[in-house]
């Protein structure tokens, strides 16, 4: 992660006999000296063609099982109610009337929950999936505005639904602090155990000596994830184990945690979830599933819960806002000699993290001089969580809008501002860049784009009542990998192989590329690969999050592979062709092994197994700890290209073109990436123009907590969306590929304020940039 | 008297607060037809009654007595997928495919209305007897169905290049 990745010290702060160890272990491919993973080398295999989605048809017919659609004999259904009040304490609860309501079969508050370990928060163990650590209706207090007080189960959901509406409850409310004024205290933010603090140099005095300077201060309001599947799982208990249906990014540390919770061994929770509609960040472990447990315990039934859009707004956390000073210094050619990013944001104290905006500002540009922080304050509010891109996405607004007021002010173009001030190693790490090729996917966008066709005089193109302008900015986001990743490959005696991975599919295509990976990896058509993924009985502890699942699932593969072609050589014995090779001197290919420099020393997996007498040949491979991002700064990059035009009158914006240029090391499926880069810049233009959560600081309550009133981007906001990459390896990742379904969100918002700039002359630094902002 | 749902009659729900939605998804273990906001927001509960695309959410299931509703599972089966539906493969129209049902589902009423000439609000001419194909016609009539995702390309692609290719109407479904 990137903590890890922060910084010389924490690199030496691993004991040298830890590294020579780990050097053994890992694969040379990663660390240095080390060669590349063989498949960067292969160019006429799977990866890199542009296969349509394995689980396409499943998906078109809607017959892909989510996790409210599995139907379980005598289920019963949920319904949550939600606290009133911010802070305080239950007085009466009077839950008599939905007792007695038809269909009711249990209403569980505090007073007859089941005693419940605290929820493991995320973060703080090797599998915590909890986004907020909070007692779960365990007493009498209310820690936000929205908590669960009560649950229902009936025979329908129209009853559950109804005998929820019948609970009266009164409370003793306290102060509570809503808004940033009334915080229970602020202090540096950390993220992962390490202060989101770093300073080089006296950036204070270099920005104050700077010829050339631009200091502004830029907002961001809270965002939700909303994908479009709701929460919501269907779960069941069979003697002492619990089986749940979930809709989840974390397959193993949902059911490590709900173990903690309920005080079992891992191996009494099976958590299944091969299809998620929609993660971003959001679908870990919250309270709806140990509540759904819980009840389901106590009424000796199955039980479904599947969250109402607003129960997702009330237990589920969001992204939160944040308030951003950007202070820029440049000397006469604009090289940057003082970078200050400074900040405040919000967070609870149960949830993991502030939200990182200074995250890009680390390793964007080379400075004399940094000063970066991030001030949290804590507030009693509904946890705030990872959101796509937790830190880049709203950090890329300010540092980059902040850029192009700087280019301005140099009377620069914006594009050349950024390639001048392009670093040569890792701007506060010193750590050499694995691969970074911004330049190249700069000049290719821009060409591409048109931008040489941009009038750098605001204000100067009007078509009509339209306003029409450009702009760029950069998108970046780490590469990431976590450590526990591992995975088996299950081959047979027809050629088949099987992976089995505890993976995740949330619409990133996993099953799709990495059949397309194993495929060029065992020499095996696509028909003879499956990936078998989403069920925390499969091995591997990963996480679909942080861009890292490729990643994670590549590596453990190629390491189970390792294994495989090790074992297939000591089968094939001294009958073989292959009698005598090591596994240097062979490779995968036509469904069998064969001598690297010498084709015709070859023989089919078939036929080594049948020799053997084996039916199938069964292997396990664990990916090594991550460390390549100790030796190198690893990051993808884009530029994204933007064109809007501004209604004169109605201050309406529309975006009329965009283009994002990628440089994410290789493209394994040109499809599905451009499916996900697209997303992410979707999801950008929201929140540059309109996505915003409606916090009332009165009292801490969601206001908008629907999709009616917090607005998504729709198919006439989104215009065709032009995506080209570099394709340029990264050395040092797992198949050249580092990870892509985060970047887009990042920059986008950026290129969008500095477009309409470019459009009306008009700077707006509060987020969203709607049309009362720009009349 | 009950539902016609993909050819087969069904019985009425007897609790008259079951949205058609819940009835197809909770009672027919229909669950193609998804729930993304339950309040008429998102699109993903679309379904065709009589030809004509509705956000089964805000339908009450007593209301459609002796209507006839046709699914995402009565569009297409295993093997002999709709072309739109091959479309949406082919310009990987979803990611997670949460939304699809829906976008399938509304697009096919979208297309007979626009083959009836029913204006959309960014229709130049109301008056006019037929409505080109363009993008914007597709992007304004599709825009109740949203994607988190972000898959509006690949669907409005899939949709033009189906319709574009057979722009007469469908014999019935
Ligand atoms: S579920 Fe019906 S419109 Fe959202
Ligand atoms: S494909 Fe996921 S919401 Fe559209």
């Amino acid at each position: 992660m990137s903590i890890v990745d922060k910084g010389k010290e924490a690199a030496q702060g691993i004991a040298q006999s830890v590294m020579k160890k780990a050097v053994e272990l890992a694969p040379g491919a990663l660390l240095p000296g080390g060669r590349p993973d063989p498949l960067i080398r292969r160019q006429h295999g799977h990866i890199g063609k542009p296969v349509s989605r394995v689980d396409g048809p499943l998906k078109v017919r809607g017959a892909a099982p989510f996790a409210a659609e599995i139907a379980l004999d005598g289920m019963v259904y949920a319904a949550l109610a939600y606290s009133t009040i911010a802070k305080g304490r239950i007085v009466t609860l009077d839950t008599g009337a939905a007792e007695a309501a038809p269909g009711v079969v249990l209403v569980m508050t505090h007073r007859n929950a089941p005693r419940l370990n605290p929820p493991p928060r995320f973060l703080s163990g090797d599998k915590a999936a909890a986004g907020d650590d909070s007692p779960v209706m365990q007493d009498d207090r209310v820690r936000w505005n929205g908590e669960p007080i009560a649950l229902v189960l009936a025979e329908t959901q129209e009853q559950a639904d109804h005998a929820r509406s019948l609970i009266r409850v009164t409370y003793a409310e306290e102060p509570a602090a809503t808004s940033l004024p009334t915080a229970d205290g602020c202090e540096v933010g950390t993220f992962m155990g390490e202060p989101l603090r770093a300073v080089v140099g006296d950036a204070d005095a270099a920005f104050a000596a700077a010829p050339h300077k631009v200091e502004a201060v830029y907002t961001t309001p809270g965002h939700n994830h909303n994908a479009l599947e709701p929460h919501g799982a269907t779960l069941v208990w069979r003697g002492d184990e619990l089986f749940i249906h979930d809709a989840t990014q974390a397959v193993a540390h949902t059911a490590w945690s709900m173990a903690q919770i309920f005080d079992l061994e891992e191996a009494q929770v099976h958590v299944s979830s091969p299809f998620v509609g929609g993660g971003f960040g959001a679908k870990g472990l919250w309270q709806h599933q140990i509540l759904a447990a819980a009840a389901a315990r106590l009424a000796g039934r199955p039980v479904r819960i599947a969250l109402s859009r607003e129960g997702v707004y009330r237990i589920v956390g969001g992204r939160s806002p944040t308030e951003q000073r950007v202070a820029l210094g440049a000397d006469a050619d604009g090289r940057l000699t003082a970078i200050i990013h400074r900040g405040v944001t919000p967070k609870t104290r149960h949830s993991p993290m502030p939200e990182p905006f200074i995250l890009p500002t680390q390793s964007a540009y080379a400075a004399k001089t940094f000063a970066l922080e991030v001030q949290t304050c804590y507030l009693d509010m509904v946890a705030n969580t990872f959101m796509r891109a937790p830190g880049e996405a709203v950090g890329t607004v300010a540092l980059e809008c902040a850029m192009d007021e700087l280019a301005e002010q140099l009377g620069m173009d914006p594009v050349e501002l950024r390639i001048l001030n392009e670093p040569e190693k890792d701007p506060l790490s010193g750590r050499p860049f694995s691969s970074r090729n911004i330049v190249a996917a700069y000049r290719a966008g821009a060409q591409r784009f048109g931008w040489e066709r941009r009038n750098p005089v605001p204000r100067s193109r009007r078509e009509g009542d339209w306003l029409v302008g450009m702009g760029c900015a950069t998108a970046t986001y780490p590469y990431h990998r976590m450590p526990g990743g591992a995975a088996r490959i299950t081959l047979d005696a027809a050629g088949h192989a099987r992976i089995d991975v505890a993976a995740h599919e949330m619409g990133m295509g996993t099953a799709t590329t990495h059949t397309q990976v194993a495929a060029d990896r065992l020499g095996l058509p696509l028909e003879a690969v499956t990936v078998r993924y989403g069920d925390s009985s499969l091995p591997g502890v990963i996480l679909a999050g942080g861009s890292q699942q490729t990643a994670s699932v590549g590596l453990s593969v190629m390491m189970a592979h390792q294994e495989l072609v090790g074992e297939l050589l000591k089968l094939a014995g001294n009958d073989s062709p292959l009698a005598g090779l090591g596994a240097d001197e062979v490779e995968c290919a036509d469904a069998g092994l064969r001598k690297l420099d010498e084709p015709g020393r070859f023989e089919s997996y078939a036929s080594i197994l049948a020799r053997s007498g084996r039916s199938e040949l069964v292997v396990e491979g664990s990916a090594p700890m991550p460390l390549e991002t100790m030796h190198w700064s690893m990051h993808s990059h884009g530029a994204m290209f933007c064109e809007v035009r501004v209604n004169a009158i109605t201050g309406e914006t529309r975006v009329s073109r965009f283009l994002g240029s990628f440089d994410c090391g290789r493209i394994l499926n040109p499809k599905t990436a451009a499916s996900q880069f697209r997303g992410g810049i979707i999801m950008g233009l929201g929140l540059a123009l309109m996505e915003e959560t409606q916090f009332d600081g009165r009292n801490g309550r969601i206001m908008n907590r629907n999709l009616s009133d917090y607005h998504l981007p729709v198919h006439l906001d989104v215009p065709e969306i032009e995506v080209i990459w570099t394709d340029i390896p990264d050395p040092h990742a797992p198949m050249g590929a580092r990870g892509i379904g985060e970047i887009g969100i990042t920059g986008t918002g950026a290129a969008v304020a500095n477009a309409i700039h470019n459009a009306t002359g008009r700077r707006v630094r509060e987020f969203p940039i709607t049309l009362d902002k720009l009349l | 008297m009950g539902i016609t749902v993909n050819g087969t009659d069904v019985d009425l729900p007897d609790d008259p607060r079951v949205s058609l939605l819940d009835l197809l998804r909770e009672k027919l273990h229909l669950s193609g037809t998804k729930k993304g906001c339950d309040q008429g927001a998102c699109g993903a509960c679309t379904v065709l009654v009589d030809g004509q695309r509705i956000l089964s959410c805000l339908a009450l299931a007593v209301q459609y007595e002796g209507r006839s509703v046709t699914t995402i599972e009565g569009v297409g089966a295993d093997g002999a997928l709709h072309p739109l539906q091959q479309a949406f493969i082919e310009h990987d129209g979803f990611q997670c495919g949460y939304c699809t049902p829906g976008q399938i589902c509304s697009a096919i009423g979208m297309i007979e209305e626009l083959r009836r000439g029913v204006p959309s609000h960014i229709t130049g001419d109301l008056h006019a007897t037929s409505i080109p194909y363009s993008r914007d016609e597709l992007r304004e009539r599709m825009s109740g169905n949203l994607c988190r995702c972000g898959a509006h390309n690949g669907i409005i692609d899939a949709i033009a290049e189906t319709y574009r290719a057979n722009p007469q109407p469908e014999a019935a479904e």
